[in-house]
Protein backbone atom coordinates (compact mmCIF):
# COMPACT_ATOMS: atom_id res chain seq x y z
CA UNK A 1 0.00 0.00 0.00
CA UNK A 2 2.61 2.33 1.61
CA UNK A 3 5.88 3.18 -0.74
CA UNK A 4 8.82 1.32 -0.06
CA UNK A 5 12.00 3.18 1.61
CA UNK A 6 15.76 2.34 1.67
CA UNK A 7 16.23 2.43 5.38
CA UNK A 8 19.75 4.07 5.95
CA UNK A 9 21.29 4.52 9.20
CA UNK A 10 19.29 7.01 10.51
CA UNK A 11 16.18 6.52 12.60
CA UNK A 12 12.98 6.72 9.97
CA UNK A 13 10.46 8.90 12.01
CA UNK A 14 6.89 10.05 11.11
CA UNK A 15 4.11 12.31 13.03
CA UNK A 16 1.07 13.61 12.55
CA UNK A 17 -0.13 15.28 9.10
CA UNK A 18 -1.31 19.24 8.49
CA UNK A 19 -3.34 20.44 11.94
CA UNK A 20 -1.13 22.57 14.20
CA UNK A 21 2.46 22.34 14.77
CA UNK A 22 3.44 21.61 18.74
CA UNK A 23 4.54 25.27 19.86
CA UNK A 24 7.81 24.70 21.67
CA UNK A 25 7.78 28.24 23.29
CA UNK A 26 5.31 30.62 24.34
CA UNK A 27 5.13 34.31 23.11
CA UNK A 28 7.04 34.70 26.79
CA UNK A 29 9.91 32.26 26.01
CA UNK A 30 8.15 29.53 28.28
CA UNK A 31 7.90 25.92 27.64
CA UNK A 32 4.53 25.56 27.12
CA UNK A 33 3.34 22.12 28.40
CA UNK A 34 0.69 20.35 25.94
CA UNK A 35 -2.53 19.67 26.84
CA UNK A 36 -3.39 16.14 26.75
CA UNK A 37 -6.74 15.64 25.12
CA UNK A 38 -8.20 12.01 24.19
CA UNK A 39 -9.92 12.24 20.34
CA UNK A 40 -13.94 12.50 19.73
CA UNK A 41 -16.09 9.25 18.60
CA UNK A 42 -17.77 11.09 15.32
CA UNK A 43 -14.79 13.08 14.39
CA UNK A 44 -11.81 12.67 11.83
CA UNK A 45 -9.10 10.75 12.50
CA UNK A 46 -6.16 12.61 12.54
CA UNK A 47 -4.09 11.95 9.78
CA UNK A 48 -0.42 11.07 10.11
CA UNK A 49 2.44 9.29 8.02
CA UNK A 50 4.99 6.56 9.74
CA UNK A 51 7.34 4.45 8.55
CA UNK A 52 6.15 0.63 8.37
CA UNK A 53 7.42 -3.16 8.30
CA UNK A 54 5.19 -5.11 6.46
CA UNK A 55 6.59 -8.85 5.05
CA UNK A 56 9.90 -8.13 4.76
CA UNK A 57 9.82 -4.25 3.29
CA UNK A 58 10.19 -1.05 4.78
CA UNK A 59 7.09 1.23 3.50
CA UNK A 60 6.02 4.99 4.39
CA UNK A 61 2.17 4.19 5.85
CA UNK A 62 -0.16 7.49 5.71
CA UNK A 63 -3.28 7.20 7.33
CA UNK A 64 -5.28 9.14 4.51
CA UNK A 65 -4.26 6.60 1.76
CA UNK A 66 -6.79 3.95 3.70
CA UNK A 67 -9.78 6.58 2.84
CA UNK A 68 -12.59 4.66 1.34
CA UNK A 69 -11.54 0.93 3.56
CA UNK A 70 -12.48 0.22 7.34
CA UNK A 71 -9.25 0.47 9.76
CA UNK A 72 -8.70 -1.04 12.94
CA UNK A 73 -5.86 1.31 14.56
CA UNK A 74 -4.32 -0.72 17.26
CA UNK A 75 -1.57 0.97 19.26
CA UNK A 76 0.52 -1.72 21.71
CA UNK A 77 3.30 -0.99 24.50
CA UNK A 78 5.86 -2.69 22.62
CA UNK A 79 7.89 -5.51 20.48
CA UNK A 80 8.59 -8.60 22.53
CA UNK A 81 6.28 -7.30 25.39
CA UNK A 82 4.21 -10.15 26.70
CA UNK A 83 0.71 -9.75 25.86
CA UNK B 1 -11.19 -12.31 9.60
CA UNK B 2 -10.69 -8.65 9.34
CA UNK B 3 -9.85 -9.47 6.02
CA UNK B 4 -13.29 -10.76 5.26
CA UNK B 5 -15.20 -7.66 6.72
CA UNK B 6 -12.80 -5.24 4.69
CA UNK B 7 -10.96 -4.39 7.46
CA UNK B 8 -7.28 -3.28 7.26
CA UNK B 9 -5.39 -3.63 9.88
CA UNK B 10 -2.60 -1.01 11.23
CA UNK B 11 -0.09 -1.71 14.51
CA UNK B 12 1.72 1.16 16.15
CA UNK B 13 4.27 1.49 18.73
CA UNK B 14 7.13 3.02 19.45
CA UNK B 15 9.47 0.43 18.37
CA UNK B 16 11.76 0.95 14.86
CA UNK B 17 11.05 -0.70 11.73
CA UNK B 18 14.10 -2.95 12.33
CA UNK B 19 12.98 -4.11 15.65
CA UNK B 20 9.33 -5.02 13.78
CA UNK B 21 11.81 -7.19 11.80
CA UNK B 22 13.15 -8.75 14.21
CA UNK B 23 10.18 -9.78 16.36
CA UNK B 24 8.09 -10.71 13.56
CA UNK B 25 11.20 -12.71 12.24
CA UNK B 26 12.24 -14.57 15.55
CA UNK B 27 8.65 -14.40 17.06
CA UNK B 28 5.50 -13.43 15.90
CA UNK B 29 5.87 -16.03 12.33
CA UNK B 30 6.32 -18.95 15.18
CA UNK B 31 2.63 -17.61 15.96
CA UNK B 32 1.23 -16.51 12.84
CA UNK B 33 1.78 -18.22 9.07
CA UNK B 34 4.06 -16.69 6.83
CA UNK B 35 4.52 -13.84 9.91
CA UNK B 36 2.14 -10.08 10.23
CA UNK B 37 0.42 -9.94 7.39
CA UNK B 38 0.34 -5.89 8.06
CA UNK B 39 2.04 -3.00 8.29
CA UNK B 40 3.60 -2.88 11.50
CA UNK B 41 4.36 1.04 11.81
CA UNK B 42 6.62 2.83 14.37
CA UNK B 43 5.64 6.09 16.22
CA UNK B 44 9.55 6.95 17.73
CA UNK B 45 8.71 9.57 20.31
CA UNK B 46 5.22 8.95 20.59
CA UNK B 47 4.83 11.76 18.24
CA UNK B 48 1.07 10.04 16.66
CA UNK B 49 0.51 8.55 20.12
CA UNK B 50 0.12 11.92 21.96
CA UNK B 51 -2.57 13.23 18.66
CA UNK B 52 -4.34 9.79 19.52
CA UNK B 53 -4.50 10.43 23.58
CA UNK B 54 -2.78 7.28 24.10
CA UNK B 55 0.91 7.80 24.81
CA UNK B 56 2.05 7.80 28.23
CA UNK B 57 4.75 9.76 28.34
CA UNK B 58 6.17 8.77 31.94
CA UNK B 59 6.41 5.48 30.71
CA UNK B 60 7.53 6.37 27.04
CA UNK B 61 5.36 3.37 25.75
CA UNK B 62 1.68 3.91 23.84
CA UNK B 63 -1.17 2.09 25.93
CA UNK B 64 -3.20 -0.05 24.35
CA UNK B 65 -5.21 1.55 22.13
CA UNK B 66 -7.56 0.66 19.46
CA UNK B 67 -9.40 2.68 16.94
CA UNK B 68 -12.32 2.29 14.58
CA UNK B 69 -11.88 4.42 11.54
CA UNK B 70 -14.69 4.09 8.91
CA UNK B 71 -14.26 4.99 5.34
CA UNK B 72 -14.70 8.36 5.91
CA UNK B 73 -11.77 8.69 7.76
CA UNK B 74 -14.39 9.04 10.68
CA UNK B 75 -13.64 7.38 14.42
CA UNK B 76 -16.15 5.66 15.22
CA UNK B 77 -15.16 3.62 18.62
CA UNK B 78 -11.65 3.16 20.76
CA UNK B 79 -10.86 1.09 23.39
CA UNK B 80 -8.00 1.80 25.29
CA UNK B 81 -6.09 -0.91 27.86
CA UNK B 82 -3.40 -0.49 30.30
CA UNK B 83 -0.45 -2.40 29.03
CA UNK B 84 -0.93 -6.07 31.08
CA UNK B 85 -4.07 -7.17 29.63
CA UNK B 86 -4.44 -8.16 26.49
CA UNK B 87 -7.83 -6.80 23.89
CA UNK B 88 -10.82 -9.07 22.72
CA UNK B 89 -10.62 -9.63 19.79
CA UNK B 90 -13.97 -10.78 18.77
CA UNK B 91 -15.43 -7.82 20.58
CA UNK B 92 -13.24 -5.60 17.66
CA UNK B 93 -15.00 -7.30 14.68
CA UNK B 94 -18.47 -7.59 16.69
CA UNK B 95 -17.99 -3.56 16.56
CA UNK B 96 -17.07 -3.31 13.09
CA UNK B 97 -19.70 -5.73 11.90
CA UNK B 98 -22.30 -2.93 13.76
CA UNK B 99 -21.09 -0.02 12.30
CA UNK B 100 -20.84 -1.91 8.71
CA UNK B 101 -24.48 -2.59 9.54
CA UNK B 102 -25.30 0.63 10.69
CA UNK B 103 -23.39 2.17 7.43
CA UNK B 104 -25.41 0.30 5.06
CA UNK B 105 -28.38 0.88 6.24
CA UNK B 106 -27.76 4.74 6.27
CA UNK B 107 -28.24 5.04 9.73
CA UNK B 108 -31.92 3.90 9.36
CA UNK B 109 -30.84 0.69 11.62
CA UNK B 110 -29.35 0.84 15.13
CA UNK B 111 -27.72 -2.25 17.17
CA UNK B 112 -28.83 -2.79 20.77
CA UNK B 113 -26.84 -3.64 23.56
CA UNK B 114 -25.14 -6.91 22.95
CA UNK B 115 -26.13 -7.37 19.54
CA UNK B 116 -24.20 -9.67 17.53
CA UNK B 117 -24.99 -11.03 13.26
CA UNK B 118 -28.08 -12.76 13.58
CA UNK B 119 -29.88 -10.81 16.34
CA UNK B 120 -32.48 -8.32 15.67
CA UNK B 121 -32.01 -4.66 15.39
CA UNK B 122 -33.71 -1.34 16.26
CA UNK B 123 -35.43 0.76 13.22
CA UNK B 124 -35.35 4.23 15.65
CA UNK B 125 -38.28 6.63 14.54
CA UNK B 126 -41.28 7.53 15.98
CA UNK B 127 -43.24 4.57 16.26
CA UNK B 128 -40.85 2.94 18.53
CA UNK B 129 -40.31 5.61 21.30
CA UNK B 130 -41.54 3.81 24.29
CA UNK B 131 -41.75 0.69 22.35
CA UNK B 132 -38.58 -0.64 22.76
CA UNK B 133 -39.78 -3.17 25.58
CA UNK B 134 -41.84 -4.97 22.80
CA UNK B 135 -39.62 -5.74 20.53
CA UNK B 136 -36.17 -6.14 22.27
CA UNK B 137 -36.05 -8.09 25.79
CA UNK B 138 -33.12 -7.96 28.40
CA UNK B 139 -31.58 -11.32 27.62
CA UNK B 140 -30.79 -10.31 24.12
CA UNK B 141 -28.27 -8.31 25.80
CA UNK B 142 -26.17 -11.34 26.98
CA UNK B 143 -25.17 -14.25 24.42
Amino acid sequence: MGKEFKAGCARPTGGPVGGKQKEALSPNNENVKEEKQMIMVGQKAPDFTAPAYQKGKFINVELSDYLGKWVALCFYPGDFTFV
Amino acid sequence: MFQELGVEVLSMSIDSVFVHKMWDDHELSKMVDGGVPFPMMSDGGGKVGTVYGIYDDDAGVETRGRFIIDPDGVVQGFEVLTPPVGRNVNEALRQIQAFQLVRNSKGAEATPSGWRPGKPTLKPGPDLVGKVWEVWKTDLAFD
